[in-house]
């Protein structure tokens, strides 16, 4: 039996209410010493920062586990608001939207068997989100079978480029010069 | 010269364009497209975000992105699922609940995910302080909620039937009422975000966001169904939508990993 998708839409602009939550972006417990950062902007076909791009991230947890745990949205059982994560379970999920510049930013584990973080964005004028995937070049097993099969300018567009203090900087260019090499996974 | 913004003819003249491409293309064996064309010039804000080179395929079996997050009762809360209850008063509109099953494509359910559903109020207007329509914003409504699907991978709702309200992507445009949805799948690949619709609304044909899926029968499984059974008397209207993921997952995902 193969029943047929329902259709994407796009998150529009109103999302902003709705889906971030508190410390979205705060993968790794606070004080962490593996933690790193993640981070960088969003640009359109016109090279202008994208300010309403939703950016989600899944990840292995640094064992290399893929299950992922509950409580990225942990709420409070008081007021019901967001608590932030619990500081012991990875959640390998992380949600952050642009800011008025287009910036986004992660604070996360090294991801476990793999070099890369899987990145989804959203945005309002994208009917449908795209995949990429940001490949932090300083972790092992940079012998990647996608890395390996694109030309060298496509292929830089997917290493999130280090910078001091366990930073990288990942861009995300939706159209043109430099376009970001975006996933198809059938 | 300033360019004239279009108008509603002149969009729905593109908007045919693209249905009538898509109806010879597919005549002449073209496979169905189930999900919008991302270069859907009739909505004005794809123009600069959509990318313009071919996507990559990516078939590597230890891919991370055939797993993905997981949520738990941590995540939500009781009143989550019932919009008409976050706030001391009623919100305004009509009542209504929204119920369905998400299902993969193999038919299978997904089950204890995430959804997440948020919308205008009954007057179509967002609270979101950059939605400056000038329609009342009701303050027993905020138009958020979240669910787990359960062991049948159904989700249920309450809230208000939202209103239609105007946006600027062309002269006089106006969305017909819907819903926004984002689902969580068994794998990153399933991801979905989309919006529901409500039966027979005359804004449907003059709406780019809609006929952005230019196939007839993917349109309509946008649409809810209106269900007398659902329906509650002297409560509330029962809509029945059900949601099916596209995107493959990590074989032992079948084996069940709650
Ligand atoms: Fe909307």
């Amino acid at each position: 039996m193969t029943l047929p998708p329902t259709p994407s839409q796009t998150v529009g602009p109103f999302y902003g209410y709705a889906l971030p939550f508190t410390g979205g972006g705060d993968l790794a417990p606070a004080g962490h010493p593996d933690a790193l950062t993640v981070h960088g902007r969003v640009y359109d076909g016109a090279s202008a920062p994208v300010p309403d791009a939703l950016v989600e991230i899944w990840q292995p947890a640094p064992d290399g586990s893929r299950r992922g745990a509950p409580g990225s949205l942990r709420r409070d059982p008081v007021t019901g608001r967001f608590a932030g994560r619990d500081a012991t379970a990875f959640t390998g999920f992380a949600r952050v939207p642009t800011d008025a510049d287009g910036h986004w930013a992660v604070r996360t584990l090294p991801p476990g068997g793999v070099p890369y973080l899987a990145v989804a964005v959203f945005a309002r004028g994208l009917l449908h989100h795209l995949y990429t995937r940001a490949y932090l070049t300083d972790a092992p097993g940079t012998a990647d079978e996608l890395l390996s099969a694109l030309p060298p300018d496509r292929r830089a567009t997917l290493i999130a480029a280090p910078e001091p203090n366990r930073t990288y900087r990942f861009d995300i260019r939706l159209q043109g010069e430099g376009e970001t090499v975006f996933l198809d996974f059938g | 010269m300033t360019a004239q913004p279009p108008t509603q003819a002149d969009i729905g003249a593109e908007m045919a364009r693209a249905r009538d491409a898509y109806a010879k293309a597919v005549a002449d064996g073209a496979p169905v497209r189930h999900h919008p064309g991302r270069d859907y010039a009739p909505y004005r804000s794809s123009a600069l975000r959509h990318p313009v080179r071919p996507l990559v395929a990516v078939a590597d079996p230890g891919a991370a992105e055939l797993s993905g997050p997981v949520f738990g009762v941590t995540d939500v809360t009781d009143l989550d699922h019932d919009l008409t209850r976050q706030h001391p008063g009623e919100p305004l509109g009509e009542r209504i609940t929204v119920t369905g099953r998400v299902l993969d494509r193999a038919g299978r359910p997904v089950r204890g995910q995430l959804v997440e559903l948020w919308q205008a109020n009954a007057s179509g207007r967002y609270a979101h302080l950059r939605d400056r329509h000038p329609a009342p914003l009701d303050p027993n409504f905020t138009g958020v909620g979240r669910c787990l699907t359960d062991d049948r991978g159904a989700y249920t709702f309450t809230t208000v039937r939202p209103g239609a309200y105007p946006w600027r992507n062309h002269t006089n445009a106006w969305r017909p009422a819907h819903l926004h949805f984002s689902l969580f799948g068994n794998a990153f690949t399933q991801r979905l975000v989309t919006q529901m619709y409500f039966p027979g609304d005359p804004l449907f044909p003059h709406d780019p966001i809609l006929q952005s899926v230019t196939d007839e029968a993917a349109r309509q499984r946008l649409v809810a169904a209106y269900d007398h059974e659902l329906s509650t008397p002297e409560w509330a209207l029962g809509y029945r939508w059900d949601i099916v993921l596209d995107g493959p997952a990590a074989t032992w995902a079948e084996e069940g990993r709650r």
